[in-house]
């Protein structure tokens, strides 16, 4: 996910010149170095100070720039009253990407999982807050944060290298990726991936949607799955509470209440281990994910 | 009066000794993990004779006893660095050495940055520029108990580039806290690149001692002059920074001047390569 990212931030430095690419002494790993080389005059590595990072970014959007601020997503947050005492107060046009979210900091542990930043943007007025799915989508939400006004938080993972879309990304659309009558199943990030595995095999017919902007979310596109399949299951790479699974439920519980089951890191931290050994503890694999959904439509309210 | 001096020079000769002995152990634990699974393996040779003099020859700790209250403690804050401090608390009783290769993998004690799972382990870290302002704390819990409790904070010269960490600098100065002890890993280089082109320490002495830190620099691989520094530590008043000179990757030859091993895994051949440079270094360098 972090090569697409690296690549798109490289592509979109030769159109959209007024883009200032800010990092905190993690160019290399989020993929941004490349960008540094290119255009050293509109890139700045602070050092590992980000919330200093953050209101630098805040000055240069102040300015008529259009700064992309990259840090490691669990660092991300200890800027976190910058960005909303600063940015989200007052609208400013700041990208700010988290990379090596969720679980994909596997083996580092708890410290630099960060289960806890979508929930974080989310709350926050005037926030875009975007979780792509694939590497292409990786690409075009990149281009499309740095090219619509306001601020914009994206989460995106490490290595993880999947390939699933075919609809273009577009800021508030989510996308039915399969049809199906039984359950829906509202996921985003890569592990949609594990989502539409999940529903491959199922004993129901589900549908899967892809979810990657949390904020705004399509409220359209969520209502008509609930009312079509009366179940739903939110799966994400983010704690049960805040993320995706919240903003499904906030919006189902008024407008068409239905049981949401939110499956994600449940209200713990990480630990060490292998990405998947992760998915698997926390319930997040293909089988996993099958089971809730097969459960969900058994008990469904229709 | 001459002859007791002398004796105990003697017992402090051997106890440097065997200091070096139990390093080179420690060393071979280390290399070990890392040919096991991507370890901060410069960072972790960088600060080891640090960690391991404050250990077995300050430090007053007891590995049966890792919660007794008035022992002096220490904070890994450059946290990725935990392969030092857990090949180091295993060598000093805390756990099993076996446990040391179940590092970062699911389940284990030993997390890839540490927190209190791990006997011995005084503070959570790996958000880098967080360590002092939690011995602050300890240094004033144990100051408002009338303890002997003595603080030690390891950190890297790139995570003082965090804000908090000179928060804490004044903060520690103004409190004028003479049980708190802050040891700079001085190895020159950070995550991107080398330190003073990611963004200037320098004059890193000079902004110490202008915050009111009582300042020391010497060459952290050192063991003599670290405990030298660390008995002056003692006597004094107001907070003591020692700026340790470092080479990241110390010992291990293709990783010297490098910052290759940030972080890495060691193949085979690297990993006996290293081995055999180990083995053939005298055990006082
Ligand atoms: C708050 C925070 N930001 C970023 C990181 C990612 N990171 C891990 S190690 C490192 C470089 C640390 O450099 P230094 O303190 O000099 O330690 P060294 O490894 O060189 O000894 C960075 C940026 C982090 N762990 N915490």
């Amino acid at each position: 996910m972090r090569v697409a990212f690296g690549e798109a931030i490289l592509r979109l430095g030769e159109e959209a010149e007024d883009m200032v690419v800010l990092t905190a002494d993690v160019a290399k790993p989020t993929q941004v170095a490349a960008f540094g080389e290119r255009y050293p005059h509109r890139f700045l590595n602070v050092g590992i100070s980000e919330q200093d990072m953050v209101d630098i970014a805040a000055g240069l959007a102040l300015s008529e720039k259009i700064p992309v601020a990259v840090a490691f997503a669990p660092f991300m947050m200890r800027a976190w009253e910058q960005v909303r005492s600063t940015i989200s107060r007052c609208n400013l046009n700041v990208k700010l990407v988290g990379t090596h979210s969720g679980l994909s900091a596997s083996d580092e542990g708890s410290s630099h999982q960060s289960l806890e930043d979508v929930a974080l943007a989310r709350v926050l007025p005037n926030m875009t807050v975007i979780v792509p799915g694939d590497r292409e989508e990786v690409k075009e939400a990149t281009e499309a944060a740095v090219k619509s006004p306001g601020p914009v938080y994206m989460r995106i993972g490490r290595d993880e290298d999947v390939k699933f879309l075919d609809e273009p990304f577009r800021i508030g659309r989510a996308v039915v990726l399969r049809d199906g009558s039984d359950v829906a199943v509202i996921s985003n990030g890569a592990i949609t991936a594990e989502a539409l595995a999940a529903a491959e095999g199922a004993r129901v017919d589900a549908m899967v949607i892809h979810v990657p902007t949390v904020k705004p979310l399509d409220a359209q596109a969520v209502v008509s799955a609930a009312r079509k399949t009366g179940a739903v299951v939110c799966v994400e790479e983010h704690s049960t509470i805040g993320g995706l699974g919240s903003a499904v439920s906030e919006l189902l519980s008024s407008e068409y209440p239905v049981r949401v089951r939110r499956m994600g890191v449940n209200d713990t931290f990480g630990e060490s281990g292998t990405y998947r050994e992760l998915l698997e503890k926390h319930g997040l694999s293909a089988p996993h994910i099958r089971r809730r959904m097969e459960e969900a439509a058994e008990k469904r309210d229709r | 009066m001459s002859s007791a001096v002398e004796l105990a020079d003697l017992r402090h000769a051997t106890d440097v000794q065997k200091l070096k002995e139990r390093i080179r152990e420690i060393r071979r634990s280390i290399l070990e993990m890392t040919s096991i699974r991507g370890l901060h393996l410069g960072s972790s040779l960088s600060c080891l004779e640090i960690i391991a003099t404050l250990y077995f020859l300050k430090m007053r700790h007891s590995p049966h006893r890792p919660r007794w209250k008035d022992r002096d403690r220490f904070i890994l804050s450059k946290g990725h660095a935990a392969p030092a401090l857990y090949a180091v608390l295993a060598e000093a009783g805390y756990f099993p050495k076996e446990e040391l290769r179940t590092l970062k993998s699911i389940g284990s004690r030993l997390q890839g940055h540490p927190d209190l799972r791990t006997p011995g382990v005084d503070a959570p870290s790996g958000s880098l520029g967080q360590g002092l302002s939690i011995g602050i704390g300890m240094a004033l819990a144990a100051r408002m108990r009338g303890s002997r409790s003595r603080v030690y904070v390891l950190a890297g010269d790139g995570e003082c580039d965090e804000g908090q960490v000179w928060e804490a600098m004044m903060t520690a100065a103004h409190l004028r806290l003479g049980n708190l002890v802050l040891i700079i890993d001085r190895n020159g280089w950070q995550l991107d690149d080398r330190t003073e082109e990611v963004k200037r320490k320098v004059p890193l002495r000079g902004k110490l001692e202008s915050f009111g830190w009582v300042t020391y620099s010497i060459n952290g691989h050192d063991i003599e002059k670290i405990i030298e520094v660390l008995d002056s530590a003692e006597k004094s008043e107001l907070p003591v920074a020692i700026i340790a000179h470092t080479k990241k990757g110390n010992g291990v030859s293709f990783l010297e001047g490098t910052n290759k091993g940030h972080k890495l895994k060691l193949s085979e051949e690297e990993y006996l390569a290293a081995l055999k440079e180990l083995e053939a270094k005298p055990v006082c360098e």
